[in-house]
Parts: C-alpha cells; structure tokens; sequence
C-alpha cells in the first residue's frame, strides 16, 4: 500500500521513556477484527490511553497536551513480540512518521519500512539526550534527515547517524513498496520456482 | 565452504541479492489465517492479480474463533465477517482452506506439521510471529508483516536481509518434571526477550536431539519470544518418522528424493556462527514467569528477583510487577491463581494433554480454578478422545473446548478477566494479552496441571512422586 514519501522530518516528539514496549500494547489483539486498513489509529496504545469505560487515562503520555509531534521516541526493545503490521499501521494511522528507540524488534522494524514509519534506532545515550531534552523543553524539536541519515536534537545541536540499507532507503524517499519491485521480475521468480518442488 | 543448516535453507532460496539491500527469497509454503491475510488480500484485488501458486498455499480460521459451539454461527459480526472474508478470498484464489468445523482445522502451526506441509529444508512463512515453531523440522519458517503476506500471495517471495545465525548448545539430561517448555522459558530468562534480535538461531545438543518433535516445535515456537526471528533443529530419523505417511508429506520416489536433500541439512563440523551460547540440562527446574514479558521468568522455587539485581531499566522492572501486583523477594509457590489455560500453538498438541492428563488423573479441579482446556486441532482433540485422556479429564472435573487460538490472544471470547491471575501454556504474558487487565503466569502443562488441581503455584514434582519414584 502507497505511502507518504519520508525526506527531512522537523518535528516535535512524545516520549515513551518504557522498555520493551510490545505490539500487544501498540494495538490489543481485540482491535485485530478488520478487514480493511482503517481507524487503527484511535486504537494505538488502547489500553493504556483509554479507561474500560473510554474515558482518557489522564496520565498517559498521548493524552497530554503538552506532548504531540510526528515522532514517537521510545524504550528499548520497542516493538517486541506479535508479527501483526496492525501496530505499525496503528502508529502511521495516529500521524507518527518515525519512531526513535535504542533497540527495536526485528519484525516490527521491517513492517514499519513496509508501510512507511521509518525505525531510528541511535545509541542508548543518545535516546537518553532526546529524553532529557524533551524533559526540558516539551517542544523540543528533532530532524530527522533520511538522505543524510541523521537524527539531530535542534536545541542543542547533538547529531547521531542511523543505519538502513540502501534499498529501503530509496523505497522510503519514493514512496515505494516491495511488491513492486517483485512483480517486475516475476518471470525470474516463476523460472526458480519451476526448479523448486513443493 | 562449510555451511551452517540455516546457511544451505537459505541460500538455496535466494532468487536474486540486491547489492545493499535484501535478498529475495522464495517461500516454498505459506499457511494464511483470517486476521492477517484481509489487507492483503484487498492489496491484490486493487492491483488486480490473483495468487500466484495457489498450491504452495493453505489457509485455516484460528485466531478469531469461538471455541464451543462451533457449529452454530459466529455471534461477533467482526468476527464472523473477518472469517467469511478469509473463505471467500480462499474460495476466489483456489485455495485450500480449512475453515470452522472441517476436519483439518486447527491452529495454524499445528495443523501445518500435522498434515505433513511443515517439511525439512523448506522456507515457510505465516502472518504470525510464532511460525517459527516449523523451524523443529529444520525449516526456515518465520512471522511476517501483512504487507509481506502479500508479497507472498503476489509473488511466492519476500525481500529480507539474511539475519545472523546463532546456536544455542544444551547437553546433558533434563531433570523430572522439566518439559521443553521449561527448556525455552530459561533459555529466554538468560537472554532476555532481545537477546536473539537479529538472529536466527539453531538449538543443537543432547537435549534437542532426544527431544520428540512436539517438544522440538515447543521450542521453536518460543524462539520469538527472545526475539530470534526463527529457531531451527537439524532433521533427524525422529524428524523422518514424524513426517512419513502425513498426507501432504512426499510419497514413494518423491520420499527417496526428498530423504536424499534432507540427509544434507545439518550444520556442518567447521561452519561458524556470530554467536554461540552453552548451558548445561541440569540447570534447568520447573519454570514459571511472575512478570510481563516471557524474559521475565524463574524455577517455580525460587523468589521473584529484586529489582536492583535485574539488567535493564528499574522503573520497567516495577511497572512490571505493580500491574502483576507481585512484590519482589516473594516466592512464586503458594501463591492463589483463578485461571488455567492448555492450549495454543506453544502447547496445545497431544503431548501436552498427556502430560496435564498425567497430573490430574485421579484429582479434582480445585473449586476456585476456571479451566480451559483447548485442544490445537480436530486431529489433536480426537487423540484426546481415542486415548481416553478425555474420560480422565472429565472424572477431575474438567472440560474440553473446541481447538483455536483461545485465550493466548483473547481476541474471541476466551478473555481472563481484569485482575484474575492465570497459569497459562500459551506464550505471552504482555499485559492485557489474555484479556484487559489479565494477569499471566507462563508455564508447562505440568505445572498448569498442578495449579489447576490445587488452586495455587504448586511444584508439579509434589505432585508426581508415585509416577515417578
């Protein structure tokens, strides 16, 4: 599915100073019942976010108001267990374009390139900078810069380089996804697959 | 060159490297369920192709559906359109599909193995993080992303950097009582839920290799949850023998073909791995966890860790234990719980109704324990019935639900309520898996065994005295 191409990012962020933050609590598995890819965002975080009788948990860092922006920053290890692409959808849907953490899950990682989120991962002291300069300064703002691959702190000027892989690279600054890029060579695919028995 | 098993699975599979970039790589089998594939499926249509090898591909309901009743419609309109979407697109694409009430139903990673599709040397991929349980027959198999189904339904491919490659050595005996599942609870308690990131791992070693294959897939199933991509165990004759006879499995020259490929899978005596870890089987208790992450668990006598001795960040630590409402420095045993769960693709197969049968035959369910029992598939509910673990179950007090995916992710009905605390088989203990609110404590089927019949953690080895003096 087509998504926003990713540049140069300027943006404020909500932090999420939490370990191990898994899918189960980006998008509870009750929230799994569509069948299309829609409205996944009023669900991102539910159970944290929301009371059981739907009423906001005032506590919680999205229902603060002194918090918003296009970029999420969390703990490390983000995105743990589940495969389902529904939490990343859920943060693209809720207007994150970029989620910054020390550590990411593995699969996670790859459905955020998938559907257009891109995964910052920096050094554990480096999330520690963007987190006290959030602290400071709620308004802080970050770019994230994809050509260059830098994520920098614009207050204070502390810049870090990320890694991704070329490819993924220039499918983020297009807009494009993997299935194009399979479909144009089906005919190989389907002349390996001839040699490969069920 | 020497060649790690998963070496020879993947490099026989990659179609195209792309310099910089992701291999390409072929998918011999792809199993579909109702609640990743619709997206994907809606994908093809607005691109206006079908699936490209229909025969290469299988699709089951499992994670959305009732576990009683099963004959009577759907009650959940989400559900019910989430399941008819499924047999529909598996209708339009000519796919087999083996929806509610047919005989091959069941979980996807059981039925996948039980009908011979999960062969050695394959690639097999899933919308679902617990695919890796294929890995048990040396298959590369892992979960993937919605838009990697339909890569798959599109292409039979998926674009993927080759991951590095661990193995995990455990030689010696288990000791009583120790099942596979306590085997891959303490393996992720030493690494951790991101200790595997990034890896694929192969299990090697006495332990591994005298096995069964349902404690192979036991395993494999878990490699997720220290956040492997997939685990994989070199085929062997158990393997060989499991497989021979299942009905998608190769027959006649087709076997002796494929027994000639399988034969070669094994990691070769000089190949290298990025990392290699070692335990020793005589480390290994009765496992249980006490927090909300699979990394978070301990043998059933020991005390729940004081924050300052864990790795990681403190305040996670306390959050942990405050929604578990668990103090540390307390003991896991003697504490009351109000759910058990067999079930799932971690331990929802015969062996593991055998080995809670072991436990309760002769007891009663204790009266504060709501119990469900669910069996993985049609076939494994059958067994139950054949070797009259049905009747021992029924004469404790108990009663088996139809197979699904159940309480592990309480997307249907099956929900533990807020506050409760439940022994689960299953694989997850995240906050609000098992329902919003529920609190899960992972386990074997013999410790959820002797949970169920006494009301709180109890050390199943209590209980298991006269089977095994």
């Amino acid at each position: 599915m087509a998504y926003d191409k990713f540049n140069i990012l300027k943006s404020s962020a909500v932090p999420m100073p939490i370990e191990n933050v898994d899918t189960d609590q980006i998008i509870p598995a009750r929230f799994l019942k569509a069948t299309e890819r829609k409205g996944f965002g009023d669900n991102l975080f539910r159970d944290w976010r929301y009371n059981t009788d739907g009423t906001p948990k005032e506590h919680f860092v999205l229902n603060n108001p002194i918090y918003s922006g296009k970029i999420l920053v969390g703990g490390k290890n983000f995105g743990s267990g589940s495969s389902r692409e529904h939490a990343a959808w859920a943060v693209y849907d809720y207007g994150f374009r970029c989620v910054v953490s020390s550590f990411f899950a593995d699969i996670f990682r790859n459905n955020c390139l998938n559907v257009g989120v891109l995964p910052v991962q920096v050094t554990p002291e480096f999330l520690d900078q963007i987190f006290k300069a959030i602290e400071a300064d709620p308004k802080t703002k970050l770019e994230v810069n994809l050509p260059q691959q830098s994520i920098t702190i614009l207050a204070t000027g502390e810049s870090e380089n990320f890694d991704i892989n070329g490819y993924k690279k220039q499918n983020m600054l297009n807009g494009f996804d993997d299935i194009d890029y399979l479909l144009n060579i089906k005919e190989g695919i389907q002349k390996f697959a001839e040699n490969t028995p069920l | 060159m020497s060649k790690t098993l998963f070496d020879k699975v993947w490099d026989s599979h990659v179609v195209k490297h792309i310099e910089n970039g992701p291999d390409v790589l072929f998918i011999d089998r792809h199993l579909v369920h109702e609640v990743t594939s619709p997206v994907a499926f809606l994908g093809l249509k607005n691109r206006g192709i079908k699936v490209l090898y229909p025969e290469r591909t299988f699709a089951t309901a499992d994670h959305n559906t009732p576990t009683r009743n099963q004959h009577l419609p759907v009650k959940d309109p989400l559900s019910a359109n989430q399941l008819r979407a499924l047999e529909e697109n598996a209708k339009a694409h000519n796919i087999p599909y083996w929806g509610l009430g047919h005989e091959k139903n069941g979980i996807v990673h059981v039925i996948g193995p039980e009908n011979g599709i999960t062969v050695p040397g394959a690639t097999i991929v899933c919308g679902d993080s617990h695919t890796s349980t294929h890995g048990a027959f040396g298959a590369i198999a892992f979960g993937i992303g919605t838009s990697e189904v339909e890569m798959v339904l599109s292409t039979q491919c998926i674009m993927q950097p080759k991951p590095k490659k661990m193995r995990i050595n455990i030689n010696g005996t288990l000791s009583k009582a120790v099942t596979p599942k306590d085997v891959a609870l303490f393996i992720i308690s030493k690494l951790t839920t991101s200790g595997a990131t990034g890896y694929f791992v192969e299990y090697a070693g006495d332990v591994f290799q005298n096995m069964s294959m349902e404690g192979r897939m036991t395993v494999c199933n878990l490699s997720i949850e220290m956040g492997a991509r997939g685990g994989m165990i070199a085929p062997d004759e158990t393997t060989f023998n499991y497989i021979k006879g299942r009905e998608y499995a190769p027959k006649g020259a087709d076997w002796d073909k494929a027994m000639t490929y399988w034969e070669t899978l094994y990691t070769d005596a000089d190949a290298i791995f990025d990392k290699e870890l070692t335990f020793e089987a005589s480390e290994i208790e009765p496992m249980i966890t006490y927090g909300t992450n699979p990394g978070m668990g301990m043998g059933i006598k020991n005390d729940i860790p004081l924050a300052e001795a864990v790795e990681g960040g403190v305040a996670t630590y306390k959050k942990s234990l405050e929604y578990m409402a668990f103090n540390e420095g307390e003991a896991m045993i003697g504490k009351p719980i109000d759910f058990v769960f067999l079930g799932s693709c971690t331990n929802g197969r015969i062996e593991d109704f055998r080995a809670f049968a072991s436990i309760v035959k002769g007891r009663k369910k204790a009266d504060n324990v709501t119990a469900w029992l669910v069996p993985g598939s049609h076939k494994v509910e059958a067994a139950i019935k054949e070797e009259g673990i049905l009747d021992i179950l029924t004469d404790a007090g108990f009663e088996l639900r139809e197979p699904g995916c159940s309480a592990c992710l309480a997307m249907n009905d099956d929900k533990i309520p807020a506050g409760k605390y439940a022994v689960s088989t299953s694989n997850r203990n995240f906050e609000g898996r098992q329902g919003p609110g529920a609190r899960t404590l992972l386990a074997s089927p013999l410790v959820a065994a002797a949970a169920a019949v006494t009301g709180k953690v109890t050390d199943p080895r209590e209980l298991m005295e006269e089977i095994y003096a």
